[in-house]
C-alpha cells in the first residue's frame, strides 16, 4: 500500500500539522513516510502546502506530480492542484471559499463543511481534524488509535488536554463527509 | 523529523563540542534546535549563534585548533561567506564538520532546494590547492549518520568535511532512528588522541604546536602542498562511498545524488514497470567521486542519463 496525498490551503489552517498527524500515525503502525512542506514565503502569509507519502515500502522521491488523493482547502490550490489527482483518485475539499468547483469526471469527489462544523461545535481550531476525519472516513489507511497516538506525538504535552476536543472533530469529520462524485 | 533536526541531533550525540552558526533559510532548524535542545544541560555542548557566517567559521577554526570536535551549518550563500575560512582551515589540516543544505543560486537565488553548488563543494571552493571530504546524504537517516561519518573522516585525515544536503531533504521528515549517545572526550582524552598537533598547551617534553597555513618559505611550502595532495589521494583510495539500484541488469544508469537521486529511483520504478531495463548509481562521497566506477559502466552500458537539477555542473564534471 502507498498512498500519496497533497494537502493545500492558507497558511494557519493546519495544513502542515495535519500532515504531520497523518505521518506520525502512520509511523505508529510501523509504516514508512515522508513529509514534505512547501517552505519559505509560503509560511510566511498565502497559500500553504504539504505532501505526505506513507507506504508499506521505502519511499524514493518525496516530492510528486500526482496524488492518489487531494485535500483541499481554498481556492488557489484548487486551481493548482484538481488538475493532479490521478485518474480514479480522490479530491477532498472544504466548498467554504471555493467560487470554481472542481469540474473533472474522472475521479472521486467529496466535500466536507469542515469551517461550518468547527465554528458549530466551537472548536475553530480544530478546523483541520475536522477534514482529517472526513479523509479518514473515505480512505482509512490508519487505525484511529494510530491517529490519537499521531496526535499525542505531534502536539506539544501542554495541549494534550485538547486531544478530546480534537477527537470530538475527527468523528463529526467522518460523519458529515458527502461524495459529490464517483469517478 | 526534519532533515536539519536530525544533522543537530547527531552532532549532540556524537559527543560534538561546539556549535558555531548563523541562521538562513533553508537551514535555520539546524540552529533552533540546537536551541531548544539545550545542549549544554545534556553533554556540555556549546551552542553560539555568532554575528555572521565569517565570524561562525572562524569560530570554528579556533575551536578545531584545540581538537575539538566543532561544527557549522549554513546554506548556499552563507556558504560562500565560509569560503575564505574553509581555505585556511584545509590549510592548518584542521578536521570540522560543515554543513551545507543548498539553496537556489547564484547569488541570494532563492530558498527552493538545488544542487547547484556541486563544483564550489567538490574543487574545494575558496583559493589554494585543497579538497574537501564531501558527503551527499538522500534521506533524513543518512542526515543523521552522515554526521557522525563526516567527523569520523575529518579527524582520520584532519580534513574539513561538508555535509552537502538541500533544502528537500532538510525540510523534510521522515523516520529516523538515532545512533545511542556518545561521551564527548574529556580534556585528557583530547590531549592524548590529538596533542601531537593540537594547541593543547605545551609540555615540557615536546615543542610548541603551531597551527597555520601561513609558510613564507617556498620550498616548505611546496612540501606541504605534495603533502597535501599525498592525503587528498589516499582519501581517493579508501572513502569511496556510493549506492547502486538495479545496475547489474541495467541498460541505462541514471547518475545522480541526494534529492535528485530520491526521484530518480522513482523514474526507475516507473520504467522498470513499463520493461525499461533502467537503474541508478548514486555516489553518496561527491568527494572523493566514484569515477573508477562510472567509467566501467562505458563499457557495458547503453548510455548514462543525468537529471538536470545540477545542469552543467554535474554532467561535465565526469563525462
Amino acid at each position: 500500500m502507498t498512498e500519496e496525498i497533497i494537502i493545500a490551503g492558507f497558511g494557519g489552517q493546519g495544513v502542515l500539522s495535519m500532515g504531520k498527524i497523518l505521518a506520525y500515525s502512520g509511523i505508529m503502525q510501523d509504516q514508512e513516510v515522508s513529509w514534505m512542506p512547501a517552505y519559505g514565503p509560503e509560511m510566511r502569509g498565502g497559500t500553504a502546502n504539504v505532501t505526505v507519502i506513507i507506504s508499506d515500502e521505502r519511499i524514493n522521491s518525496p516530492v510528486l506530480n500526482a496524488y492518489d488523493t487531494a485535500i483541499i482547502l481554498n481556492q488557489q490550490s484548487m486551481n493548482k492542484f484538481e488538475e493532479t489527482v490521478k485518474p480514479g483518485g480522490v479530491l477532498l475539499y472544504d466548498p467554504n471559499g471555493i467560487s470554481k468547483h472542481p469540474t473533472r469526471t474522472d475521479i472521486n469527489i467529496y466535500q466536507v463543511e469542515a469551517a461550518a462544523e468547527a465554528a458549530r461545535l466551537k472548536v475553530g481550531k480544530s478546523f483541520n481534524m475536522v477534514v482529517l476525519g472526513a479523509y479518514l472516513k473515505i480512505k482509512p489507511i490508519v487505525e484511529h488509535e494510530n491517529v490519537i497516538k499521531g496526535l499525542k506525538k505531534s502536539l506539544p504535552e501542554r495541549y494534550h488536554h485538547l486531544i478530546p476536543m480534537n477527537e470530538t472533530a475527527i468523528s463529526s469529520g467522518e460523519k458529515i463527509v458527502k461524495q459529490t462524485q464517483k469517478a | 523529523m526534519k532533515g536539519n533536526e536530525a544533522m543537530a541531533e547527531a552532532a549532540i550525540r556524537c559527543g560534538a563540542d561546539g556549535y558555531f552558526g548563523y541562521p538562513i533559510t533553508p537551514q535555520s532548524e539546524v540552529l533552533e534546535y540546537f536551541m531548544a535542545e539545550e545542549p549544554w544541560n545534556r553533554t556540555g555542548m556549546v551552542v553560539l549563534q555568532a554575528e555572521s557566517e565569517i565570524a561562525a567559521i572562524n569560530m570554528i577554526y579556533g575551536g578545531a585548533s584545540t581538537g575539538k570536535k566543532v561544527l557549522t551549518s549554513s546554506s548556499s550563500p552563507g556558504i560562500s561567506l565560509k569560503q575564505e575560512g574553509l581555505s585556511y582551515l584545509a590549510g592548518a589540516e584542521l578536521p570540522c564538520v560543515v554543513i551545507n543544505v543548498v539553496r537556489g543560486g547564484p547569488g541570494l537565488g532563492d530558498i527552493q532546494p538545488a544542487q547547484s553548488d556541486y563544483f564550489q563543494s567538490v574543487k574545494g571552493g575558496g583559493h589554494g590547492d585543497y579538497k574537501l571530504f564531501v558527503i551527499a546524504p538522500s534521506s533524513v537517516q543518512e542526515s543523521a549518520d552522515f554526521v557522525k561519518k563526516a567527523f569520523d573522516i575529518a579527524f582520520k585525515y584532519r580534513i574539513p568535511a561538508l555535509i552537502l544536503s538541500d533544502g528537500a531533504i532538510g525540510q523534510m521528515m521522515e523516520k529516523v532512528e538515532l545512533f545511542e549517545q556518545e561521551e564527548r572526550l574529556t580534556d585528557e582524552q583530547v590531549i592524548e588522541k590529538y596533542g601531537s598537533w593540537a594547541t593543547t598547551g605545551k609540555t615540557a617534553d615536546r615543542e610548541r604546536n603551531i597551527i597555520t597555513s601561513l609558510d613564507l618559505i617556498p620550498e616548505r611550502l611546496e612540501d606541504h602542498n605534495k603533502q597535501l595532495q599525498a592525503k587528498y589521494k589516499k582519501i581517493e583510495e579508501n572513502e569511496i562511498m556510493f549506492e547502486e539500484i538495479h545496475c547489474d541488469d541495467a541498460d541505462h544508469i541514471i547518475v545522480a545524488y541526494g534529492t535528485s537521486a530520491r526521484i530518480c529511483q522513482k523514474t526507475v520504478q516507473l520504467a522498470r514497470e513499463k520493461g525499461i531495463k533502467l537503474g541508478l548509481m548514486r555516489p553518496i562521497t561527491l568527494w572523493p567521486f566514484p569515477k573508477k566506477k562510472i567509467a566501467e559502466y562505458g563499457d557495458t552500458k547503453k548510455g548514462i542519463p543525468t537529471p538536470d537539477e545540477v545542469l552543467t555542473a554535474f554532467e561535465k564534471h565526469f563525462m
